[in-house]
């Protein structure tokens, strides 16, 4: 799930301030609260409070989208009310804010939401935890599944560092767990602590340079190791 | 000590089996050098103490940068320094560069730390870099030192960089194990010595050096003298996994009550109170762990050392 959190109220007004007639489109895809039209509407309401208060007369439309950062279902379900607005307001992470303003290049689309990262909702302890910063080198295969990367406030490929106390994390005042003793204890538990022990050099950044480009299409071929063959 | 030759005075000394101290200077937000020269001064006069540590931005503030002020201690006060740097601040491209004007400007000792997070200083809305972490620092500096290479394999113009360097360790940590196991991956990584976190309780410290035998590793067991009831609170309450013994604590409070408006009462009773406390605590440590010395955390505190440490010989 891509976790995010709905900006100040106050935040959003000033985006939308200049725009007489907004449309806003919830996204059902990933993201975390859900942020659907019902999420789309509560904000369409509030708005319309804020500019009254400012003798404002705000007209403004809830929908949602499947999912905002699939082109093609963003355009065939926005498309039909897209034309009656000035603005978009989108509920979606800010893949759908940036698709919407590409499959809609004349019209200004402005995020209501900060996206965080990719999480799992923990209903038993009421957080949702950060778990995958999709660094493009997964290496949770030696660390017993637990993220050192997205789990770590300091990202650390070979810890833990010594704002550990008593398994926690320095950063939060020690209300988190420190990952590399999850790291450790999850090992220990199957007896492979040579993972545990063994030197990882340094990550390669590469691997999350921005802008990423992945190409979508590929070729296979055997046919290379055939001439090898030969040869 | 391992294959690598000693090129600092800290290295010769703890070669020579000396039971070897170290201080600690904190440069903070200032402008005049003064002060930390007087110290570092204060710290040589004594001839007991090798080399005087130069921390880098403790507890994540923003603080002057450890290079200058390491540079001239040496230059001014005649005494070592150990040129703290932490991970936390700079990239492997900017920590190849320091370690090269380091090296330029005679430092012979770093020591490797991650940092206290940037979310704990005074500019907490920073990015915290954490490029490479603290273990893979101390590969880069084998690198530079054994190889006269960067991390990448290029060769440094002019040859090998002539230093030894040193990590830290948590005599505190609490579980204990995964620290021990990570030590053990930047021994692998070529450190010349180790200097620890305070420790306050003899029998942990002692349990925490046996298990640190293993590595073949000098190790500085570190100290921390209480300057003030203040700072012993800040301490226990304030640095990771640190706690002050409440018996300490409590005496220190009762030293600066009796002796209110009595400078140099108060301060004889304080020192008196550490004097007490740390001199029986670091002979044990030298009569019955491998210790190679011991790191003492006096900022500030330079008074101290005269007394505590009169008993030991003069090497330096």
């Amino acid at each position: 799930m891509i976790i995010t959190q709905q900006k100040d109220i106050d935040e959003i007004y000033e985006m939308v301030k200049p725009y007489d007639k907004i449309l806003i489109a919830g996204c059902d895809g990933c993201c975390q609260p859900p942020r659907s039209v019902e999420e789309a509407k509560v904000l369409g309401q509030l708005l319309e409070l804020k500019a009254r208060s400012e003798g404002k007369d705000l007209k403004w439309r809830a929908m949602t989208v499947l999912r905002q950062c699939d082109d093609r279902i963003a355009a065939t379900t926005v498309r039909p009310y897209i034309k009656d607005y000035d603005a978009v307001l989108s509920l979606a992470c800010g893949l759908g804010v940036v698709m919407l303003n590409k499959v809609f290049p004349d019209i200004l689309t402005f995020p209501a939401q900060d996206s965080h990262y990719g999480g799992v909702q923990n209903n038993g302890n009421n957080f949702y935890i950060e778990y995958c910063e999709s660094c493009g080198d997964c290496i949770i295969g030696e660390t017993g599944g637990v993220c050192p990367r997205a789990g770590c406030a300091k990202h650390l490929s070979n810890g833990p560092c010594g704002g550990m106390v008593d398994g926690m994390c320095e950063v939060g005042g020690y209300t988190k767990p420190c990952a590399w003793v999850d790291i450790w204890k999850r090992l220990k538990e199957f007896d492979r602590l040579d993972l545990f022990k063994k030197y990882r050099p340094p990550r390669d950044y590469r691997t999350s340079t921005s802008p990423g480009y992945l190409e979508i299409h590929k070729e296979y071929t055997n046919e290379e190791e055939k001439t090898e063959e030969k040869a | 000590m391992g294959k690598r030759p000693a090129y600092s005075n800290l290295c010769k000394s703890i070669e020579a089996e000396n039971f070897t101290f170290t201080g600690e200077l904190e440069p903070k937000k200032i402008l005049n050098l003064d002060e930390i020269i007087e110290s570092a001064k204060e710290m040589k006069r004594t001839k007991k103490i090798a080399a005087a540590n130069v921390t880098d931005g403790p507890q994540g503030d923003a603080y002057l940068s450890s290079l200058v002020p390491s540079y001239k201690v040496q230059e001014e006060a005649e005494i070592e320094a150990v040129w703290q740097v932490t991970i936390r601040d700079r990239n492997r491209v900017a920590l190849f560069g320091d370690v090269l004007a380091g090296a330029i400007l005679g430092l012979k000792n770093i020591l490797v730390l991650t940092g206290d997070h940037t979310a704990l200083g005074d500019h907490k809305k920073g990015r915290a870099v954490y490029d490479i972490d603290s273990t893979q620092f101390c590969e880069m500096l084998s690198q530079m030192i054994d190889d006269g290479l960067d991390y990448e394999g290029n060769e440094i113009k002019g040859g090998n960089i002539e230093m030894n360097f040193g990590c830290v360790a948590n005599p505190n940590s609490n579980p204990r194990e995964p620290e021990i196991l990570k030590v053990g991956r930047k021994v692998e990584q070529g450190v010349d010595f180790i200097q620890t976190q305070t420790a306050f309780d003899i029998d942990e410290a002692k349990d925490f050096l046996k298990d640190l035998e293993q590595y073949n590793v000098p190790v500085l067991l570190g100290i921390f003298p209480l300057k003030s009831h203040g700072i012993a609170w800040y301490f226990d309450n304030y640095i990771p996994g640190v706690s002050v013994p409440k018996d300490l604590l409590k005496s220190l409070k009762k030293a600066e009550k009796e002796n209110k408006g009595n400078k140099p009462a108060k301060y004889a009773a304080i020192d008196k109170i550490n004097i007490e406390f740390f001199k029986p605590f670091i002979e044990e440590i030298r009569k019955t762990t491998k210790a190679a010395g011991i790191h003492c955390m006096a900022v500030e505190y330079e008074r101290l050392f005269e007394p505590l440490l009169q008993e030991f010989p003069e090497y330096m």
